[in-house]
């Protein structure tokens, strides 16, 4: 029951945080607020839950925390979009973990839908996020990639995705769920390589909405109404966002959600 | 279950009005700071963790706790280092 309380209390904390972000004045208050809920989020899950292993859980968060420190602190601001996009594909990542392990050979109807939407929202969002940095940082190039046969792949590849999470449904087969885990990441990578230049941040704005959502869907998966509560937050005013960002660019959104199967071989943009 | 569909429903429209008035000059920070909240997907993996039965569900249960917590912290911290800029010229 005090662990119901406290997520309420983080929730309550998610919500002003997102509120204060939206005014110049409360944005940086907002995101301390933000913060604070999360770490009474965590303590309040690890007392809850870290019956075992918790020596390991705790040595896992250390880790994760000398890594993210120093990568946000020594970034220079104009690699930022970048950082955030890295940031958001890990979330993204353990979003898909987290049904992984939880599948154990069914479970009723729901739980199956649940796990199938986390693992390849999760799993597309994370190798999507990777294809956006990887072309803000320039390691590869920025212009929009479009292959031979991009449109086909593209559709072949959402075709297996649907086919899979059908299967998955109807089976309840570990080993499908992780080809369906594989799939997610080629759709994401599929999603993301004909977006370019000035339309990759708002990429990642819809990248971050997503992962939201499948955060939200892992929340149906351990019954935990804080992931709900907080993943859809983000995905819906994550959606909205993306929205006010291609209109603040003036940019079509329909290029980038449909980019990969409206994009032709030879292409001209202005 | 309907108990949580009417959970994601409401958070969904609070979500939509929240951020609705946002200016633009916030809405690289405004993305970091949800980008951040996201994170919180590390709740989840504590708990599978600390429940986890086998070594599979173990270390997949810690490498999510992992890239949780980078998630988490990283956001945090990059999203307060844009808003440190913003100081400066407050409107």
């Amino acid at each position: 029951m005090s662990a119901q309380l406290a997520y309420l209390v983080a929730a309550l904390c998610f919500l002003l945080a997102l509120k204060g972000l939206s005014t110049p004045r409360f944005a940086r208050a907002g995101n301390l607020l933000g913060a604070a809920g999360m770490v009474l989020a965590v303590v309040t899950a690890f007392v809850q839950g870290a019956v075992h292993n918790g020596l390991w859980i705790l040595v896992a968060i250390a880790l994760g925390a000398v890594v993210a420190v120093p990568a946000a602190r020594s970034v220079k601001m104009t690699a930022i979009p970048q950082m955030v996009a890295l940031f958001n594909g890990v979330g993204g990542a353990a979003a898909a973990l987290v049904a992984l392990a939880e599948f154990h050979d069914g479970g009723p109807l729901l739980f199956r839908i649940a796990t199938v939407l986390t693992v390849l929202i999760g799993s597309g969002s994370f190798s999507g996020s990777l294809v956006t940095f990887a072309k803000l940082q320039e390691i590869m190039t920025t212009r929009p990639v479009v292959l031979p046969a991009g449109r086909v792949l593209s559709i072949g590849v959402v075709a297996v995705s649907l086919v899979l999470a059908v299967a998955v449904l109807a089976t309840s087969s570990t080993a499908l769920l992780v080809a369906l885990t594989v799939a997610g990441l080629l759709l994401g990578i599929a999603f993301v390589l004909p977006v370019g230049g000035a339309d990759v941040p708002i990429a990642i704005s819809l990248l971050n909405a997503f992962t939201g959502l499948a955060v939200a869907a892992s929340g149906y998966v351990l019954a935990n109404t804080l992931l709900i509560v907080a993943g859809t937050l983000v995905g819906a005013s994550g959606t909205l966002l993306t929205r006010m960002m291609a209109q603040a660019m003036g940019r079509p959104l329909t290029n980038i959600l449909f980019g990969a199967f409206t994009a032709t071989a030879v292409q001209v943009r202005g | 279950m309907i108990d949580l569909l009417t959970i994601f429903v409401l958070a969904a429209f609070v979500g939509f009005e929240v951020v609705s008035k946002v200016s633009t000059i916030l809405h690289t920070p405004l993305m970091s700071g949800a980008n951040a909240i996201h994170g919180v997907i590390l709740v989840g993996a504590i708990l599978i963790t600390g429940a986890a039965e086998g070594a599979v569900q173990l270390v997949l249960g810690l490498l999510a706790v992992f890239l949780a917590t980078v998630n988490v912290v990283g956001g945090f911290v990059v999203t307060d280092r844009m808003l440190e800029m913003f100081k400066g010229h407050k409107r």
